[in-house]
């Protein structure tokens, strides 16, 4: 008899890494084919979603925005994973996702009054394959499954994708969804961004595996680590999934270690719980600084580039909160009005009241 | 026509569904191969295939995520929660995510899914399968709550519910599956959801009830009217929402009324009606309205569920109390 090698399964994995932080290709064989255009249109994107996150930071300060997760030291993630995906895919984001739904589709003063709790800014517009945000802690890990059984059904090659963190990992829909995908073979990637810490537990106190990648060893998928800093390497591992995905093979979880510059939240103290020494190991790993480095060497970047984008993002920014400020507000009649297809009779009776 | 039962009737409903409209599944525990627990769903895999009805792993907030998902990709997802203790392991899919996508959406996407789940008492079954939870659904804004009493109105009421583009709670009781047979018009017919239906006419006292409450008052009224009260029977059929104009032109006939609910007493589906009877009809009203319920306690063990399901001996009291005030 076969002895189980459950040795294998407790030991850490070594996390898949394409670009070294001095911006030096290591792992060629990993390395994306991305034309020349694409890599600027890459680095476009996560300079601009930094300067937008530094400026909705400042925005929700002023009382500007409601509910906001920083994004800053996670461009590598969000970004890199959407850039994988085709136009049909559909993204199933966690509340901290805003990046990728923008970057497939979802016109930024929308993310802006979402957050400013308009319903406006769930109303994704047709042929932009997204969900709003996900609050609940795993709910949208079982609706990625769902999608993607549509997809399935309907033999359309397309993949859903969904977003959580290491915290999400711990949550009975992580593992409930996972199971569901394997068992039925579908077209879905689990997407984890591990950043260290859920709200303030360290990793350390959320599991006991050393690693998230494992857990897809109980599900029958595949289970992959990658460095969450290294935008070719979430790229790579996301196209890899979604070819599997497309041809039929069924679903990938790929857990991304990464790092949240900022806090939780904008009411949320990072002091307390992280050291400053931490924070500037991580600063070190910066996905912008090391994807600047070797676009630098390749000639198709430079710091005039940069901050040209940020020019860019900060005047699009103050253009979309203006329109997200703009926007109508809602109403209660309004609000009774979304609840069904046809409102029924108790309801116009309640709508009345605010009328 | 034909002579069904309820369980006959659900069949058939999702029968007429399966073969209208190829987006229509139907998934859950153990309802392919051998079509359910109660086989409900007997014969539908065979017929229809593997890709439309099927069985799930054990999971049932998967269960409910699935058909969320599968309801925004535009199917009609027919999702069955094996028992109806164990929705609690869904209810944040069932109340919570396909209750608000709509609204949450701004109507950009919604979730066309019906959650069936069998419930009800009397049957001696094991805990947790068989409590009325109609009132915490029911209190959940974006979904509807249907409860049938009888096989006409099961298939026609799930038709419509398949048919709804909100989601819908189908509650089956237990007991009524094999109950009786009925006459069930073959194809399609709907009933439509919302609207609640008077089964037996009366002038001296309303009672409003639904599901297998529904029969525990038609057998007090039967022996009222040996005593000459005539009771007029409203059967809600849907408890979400509730047909209040049925119920107030009831009242204003009768000007007396009781509420029939297997569920706990306090809180619930019976609660709501009283309360919209006050809102509107408490000047035609001759008397309080009294609920007969459940005792606000865990839903028992198999051994007193018969004594502590409401019994026709309790509706007459109740008219009588009302009948006296």
């Amino acid at each position: 008899m076969t002895k189980v090698p459950y040795e294998v399964y407790t030991e850490d994995v070594e996390a898949l890494s394409v670009l070294s932080p001095d911006g030096e290709v290591i792992n060629k064989d990993k390395m994306p084919a991305l034309t020349d255009d694409q890599l600027k249109e890459l680095m476009y994107r996560m300079v601009f979603t930094r300067t937008w996150d530094d400026r909705a930071v400042n925005l929700g300060r002023q009382g500007r925005l409601g509910f906001y997760a920083p994004v800053s030291g996670q461009e590598a993630t969000m970004i890199g994973s959407e850039f994988a995906l085709q136009k049909e895919d559909f993204v199933c984001p966690g509340y901290r996702d805003i990046p990728q739904l923008v970057w497939h589709g979802l016109p930024l003063y929308q993310a802006f009054l979402y957050s400013r709790g308009h319903q406006h800014g769930g109303q994704i517009p047709e042929g932009v394959n997204v969900l709003m945000p996900q609050i609940i802690i795993g709910a949208q890990i079982l609706h990625a499954t769902g999608i993607a059984m549509g997809f399935k059904l309907k033999k359309q090659q397309n993949v859903a994708i969904t977003y959580t963190g290491d915290g999400g990992s711990s949550e009975g829909d992580f593992y409930e969804g996972l199971n569901f995908a394997g068992r039925f073979k579908l077209p879905v990637i689990f997407f984890v961004q591990n950043n260290g810490y859920a709200i303030t537990t360290p990793f350390a106190k959320q599991t006991a595996a050393k690693s998230i990648a494992h857990k897809a060893v109980a599900a029958g998928i595949p289970g992959i680590k990658i460095d969450g800093m290294d935008v070719f390497a979430v790229i790579s591992a996301v196209q890899e999934a979604a070819e599997r995905a497309r041809k039929g093979e069924g679903a990938t979880l790929i857990e991304a270690v990464t790092y949240r510059f900022r806090p939780h939240s904008l009411s949320d103290d990072a002091s307390k719980y992280r050291s400053k020494e931490e924070e500037g190991q991580w600063n070190e790993k910066d996905p912008i600084a090391r994807l600047a480095k070797y676009l630098e060497k390749k000639g198709l970047w430079t710091e005039e580039d940069t901050l040209r984008v940020r020019e860019e993002a900060k005047a699009t920014v103050n253009e979309q909160i203006k329109k997200a400020e703009q926007t109508e507000k809602m109403t209660v009649p309004g609000l009774i009005d979304s609840m069904f297809e046809v409102t029924p009779k108790h309801l116009e009776e309640q709508k009345a009241d605010f009328e | 026509m034909a002579q069904m039962n309820m369980k006959e009737a659900i069949r058939d409903a999702m029968r007429v569904e399966l073969n209208r409209d190829p987006g229509v599944l139907i998934f859950g525990e153990d309802v392919g191969n051998v079509g359910g627990v109660f086989r409900v769903t007997e014969g539908l895999q065979k017929e229809f295939g593997e890709d439309r009805v099927f069985d799930t792993p054990l999971a049932e907030s998967a269960i409910g995520g699935l058909a969320f998902g599968l309801g925004v990709q535009g199917f009609r997802p027919i999702a069955e929660i094996q028992f109806v203790g164990f929705i609690f392991e869904a209810l944040d899919q069932i109340v919570v995510q396909a209750a608000r996508l709509r609204w949450r959406s701004g109507g950009r996407f919604n979730a066309p899914v019906v959650f069936r789940t069998p419930f009800g008492g009397g049957v001696k079954a094991a805990e947790l399968h068989t409590d009325s939870l109609e009132g915490l659904i029911a209190q959940s804004p974006g979904i509807k709550v249907v409860i049938p009493s009888n096989p006409y109105d099961a298939k026609g009421l799930l038709i419509a519910s398949i048919r709804d583009n909100d989601p819908v709670f189908f509650m089956e009781h237990l007991n009524l599956y094999h109950a009786f047979r009925a006459e069930v018009p073959e194809g399609e017919y709907t009933v439509e959801l919302g609207k609640a239906n008077v089964v037996r006419e009366g002038s001296d006292v309303s009672i409003i009830t639904y599901g297998l409450m529904v029969h525990t008052a038609t057998k007090a009224a039967e022996q009222l009217e040996k005593d000459g009260i005539k009771a007029e029977i409203i059967d809600l059929r849907t408890v979400s929402p509730i047909d209040i104009d049925t119920i107030v032109a009831s009242v204003k006939k009768t000007n007396r009324a009781i509420v029939v609910q297997e569920a706990q007493k306090s809180s619930g589906v019976a609660a709501e009606v009283i309360a919209q009877i006050n809102e509107k009809a408490i000047l035609h009203l001759e008397a309080p309205v009294l609920r007969v319920a459940g005792p606000d306690t865990i839903y028992p063990f198999a051994q007193i569920e018969d004594t502590w399901i409401p019994t026709p001996a309790r509706v007459i009291a109740a008219v009588k109390k009302v009948m006296e005030f």
